[in-house]
């Protein structure tokens, strides 16, 4: 029973990153209809941004001899490496995606693979092979409920990624960007004729995506604190497949599917021999599109971002 | 036109060949020593730490005025190859120093990865070959002419688990390892075996795996917490190291976590943290609280080169003593290159009890050493302090 509670625990902590990486790609996708899959990679891009940042202030406050608190340095963290990250990815937008969005889809999705290895090797020309420790900013306590370890780092990186699930909500049903956003899922063609320009949309998603990439990152770099130039690929990889078991372009079914995905692969690991944890993890995800083949909340030739 | 050619280019390789001959016989008999290491590439610093030693052995032996044989001294030149840290180019290295420059003997490369197919050539060419830091079986397996300087892999697991045993007086072992990867695999395997011919079946009451570049282990963690395990091994590599330690922290993990010489890179300390103080990990020497004539070389060695020598120097070291006696033993100098080199080889393969700064050693019929392993315990000021040798029994 222990094992059974402390797996969800555990499962919520890792399901976090799939999810609030899944939300990147689902969203994406709803407005243009592709993939992005220089997506893990810019979740790896804003992890270093906020190893950067959070360097520069543990330095900065040195310097200026004030101990800033550990918890200031790392919502300043955060939010810094979400803005700056969110550049990024209209960057990424404006360089490798608009020149192509008359091109046919797989040059489009090829482009995204190109700009990942780019962002990768970038990174490992810049810094080099070494890995980074991501700077622990807030001191690790454990507290222990009967068998069950919980630190406050798991507390904070589920409630972080829940609240900004929950922000990203509000923002697409309440504000008049998200409801662009949404009218843009519906009908590309159609909505700018109304003076929506798509040159706007665009680059908004991308910057949301990217912000929370960023945002997974930096907790990610909490829980796993050693940095490298490919920590993104297969965390990106394992993503994707979340945001297609929740319905292509569904937001709530990228998050739902993310949690999900962290569920089997902690629960597998737990009930079978672990080395078998991604065949038959995988193997059960394969099942499900058998028989959901457009996932949990998606229709045939959706393209609508729904809530 | 062609003709013409074809005798201007015979010529000119015929007063080649007449001219060098010439040149060898009117000249010293120089023994040439070859060291193939890796001085650009991905681990340049292991080629630093073979140069260095290479130039420190140089050093010492041209103050001796040479190496004495039968009553003779012949001066030493070191032929140096970088390999670039790959297996092609380790072999065509080989290959150069084999037949081009004539080496007695060749020492490196130093990384499994080049020593394995660089040793064939060694083999093929009645060439011998030691390799200092390559712990993969493969590399002197049926290859007579092939040594190595450093224990192998399936001897870390029997070391590790007649330590804790005797140490801790444990009786019960989790394991966690990396399936996807050959060094871990194959360590993880060997503790298993030798845990449980000593504790019986079953005495290895978790065994998990996960696969490269994952990050969370908490699940495997998880169960292995709730095992009933007493102790922890763990044979990954240093930026692993720091993810599983840590985790296992956090999820209520209080016994020891022992590890196997892939620990022994500085890096681990640095991801790591506190966490990893305490711990304990095989390795092939340690230079914290080193006594004797290791203390002497690591001392040389920082005074040198203003830092402290890792375990590729050291060993590399040891390497190029052992020549140097093999070549010390073997009789003769004929100058005949052929036949020194299996005379050197057949020293090589007679000694024993050589005192080495990484331990004693004897080589076994595979070229391998019989030597003692050190455990080393992480300090609380996150140094790697020699803890206890543990010698094969």
């Amino acid at each position: 029973m222990d094992l059974f509670l402390q797996n969800i625990v555990n499962a919520l902590q890792w399901g976090s990153f799939y999810a609030l990486i899944a939300l990147g790609y689902s969203m994406v996708y709803s407005i243009l209809m592709l993939f992005n899959f220089a997506h893990g990679d810019i979740f790896m891009v804003g992890a270093y941004i906020g190893f950067g940042i959070a360097t520069a202030l543990l330095g900065f406050a040195a310097m200026i001899g004030l101990p800033l608190p550990g918890w200031l340095i790392l919502i300043l963290t955060i939010l810094f490496s979400m803005f700056f990250t969110s550049f990024v990815g209209m960057l990424i937008e404006r360089i490798g995606y608009r020149p192509l969005r008359e091109a046919p889809r797989a040059s489009a999705a090829i482009t995204g693979l190109m700009i990942g290895i780019i962002l990768e090797t970038g990174n490992l020309a810049l810094l080099g092979a070494r890995r980074l420790s991501f700077p622990a900013l807030i001191e690790s306590a454990t507290y222990q409920f009967g068998g069950i370890f919980v630190t406050n780092k798991k507390i904070l990186i589920v409630l972080v990624s829940l609240s900004l699930m929950y922000v990203l909500h509000l923002f697409i049903q309440k504000s008049k960007w998200g409801m662009a956003m949404r009218a843009m899922s519906f009908d590309f063609q159609a909505v700018p004729l109304m003076g929506v320009s798509i040159n706007k949309i665009a680059p908004l998603t991308f910057a949301i995506g990217s912000a929370l990439a960023a945002a997974a990152g930096i907790l990610y770099g909490l829980a796993y604190p050693v940095l490298d130039p490919y920590m993104g690929v297969l965390l990106g990889w394992k993503a994707f497949v979340a945001a297609i078991l929740g319905g292509r372009g569904s937001i709530l079914g990228a998050a739902l599917a993310g949690f999900l995905l962290g569920f089997i692969e902690i629960f597998v690991a737990w009930i079978f021999p672990s080395t078998l944890r991604d065949i038959i993890a995988y193997s059960i995800i394969l099942l499900i599109l058998t028989f959901r083949p457009h996932g949990f909340f998606g229709q045939a030739h959706s393209t609508q971002l729904r809530l | 036109m062609k003709r013409l050619l074809m005798v201007i280019v015979l010529g000119l390789i015929g007063a080649m060949v007449f001219s060098t001959n010439v040149w060898s016989l009117g000249r010293k008999t120089v023994i040439k020593i070859g060291i193939n290491a890796p001085i650009t590439g991905d681990i340049p610093k292991v080629g630093e730490g073979t140069k260095y030693a290479a130039q420190m052995w140089l050093a010492d032996i041209n103050k001796a005025g040479g190496i004495e044989v039968g009553g003779k001294k012949y001066p030493v030149e070191l032929v140096i190859e970088d390999n670039e840290a790959k297996a092609e180019s380790a072999v065509k290295a080989n290959t150069k120093m084999i037949t081009d420059d004539e080496v007695l003997f060749i020492v490196g490369p130093q990384s499994s990865k080049q020593a394995v197919p660089a040793g064939d050539v060694a083999n093929n060419y009645e060439t011998p070959m030691i390799t200092p830091w390559s712990t993969n079986p493969d590399s002197t397996k049926d290859r007579p002419y092939v040594f190595r300087g450093c224990f192998l892999d399936p001897f870390q697991g029997p070391v590790l688990a007649n330590f804790i045993t005797e140490e801790f007086k444990f009786t019960k072992a989790a394991v966690l390892y990396d399936v996807a990867s050959d060094y871990p695999k194959g360590l993880a395997e060997f503790f298993k075996q030798a845990w449980e011919k000593i504790h019986g079946a079953g005495s290895v009451v978790a065994f998990e795996s996960f696969t490269t570049k994952d990050a969370d282990f908490s699940s495997q963690l998880s169960k292995i917490t709730k095992s009933g395990a007493q102790v922890l091994f763990t044979p990954q590599y240093y930026n692993e190291v720091a993810l599983i330690v840590q985790q296992a922290h956090e999820l209520g993990w209080k016994n020891p976590i022992v590890g196997s010489d892939s620990w022994g890179s500085a890096e681990t300390v640095t991801l790591c943290g506190k966490d990893c103080y305490g711990q304990f990990f095989s390795t092939h020497y340690a230079a914290a609280g080193a006594k004797g004539e290791t203390k002497a070389f690591i001392d040389r060695y920082q005074k040198e080169h203003g830092y402290v020598p890792d375990d590729v120097a050291a060993l590399t070291w040891d390497s190029l003593r052992l020549v140097q006696k093999a070549i010390e033993s073997s009789g003769k100098i004929t100058g005949k290159i052929k036949k020194d080199r299996k005379a050197v080889r057949d020293a090589l393969a007679k000694i024993k009890n050589f005192k080495g700064i990484t331990g004693d050693m004897t080589f076994t019929e595979e070229g391998d050493p019989i030597k003692c392993a050190v455990i080393v315990r992480i300090s609380d000021k996150g140094e790697y302090e020699f803890y206890k040798s543990v010698c094969p029994n």
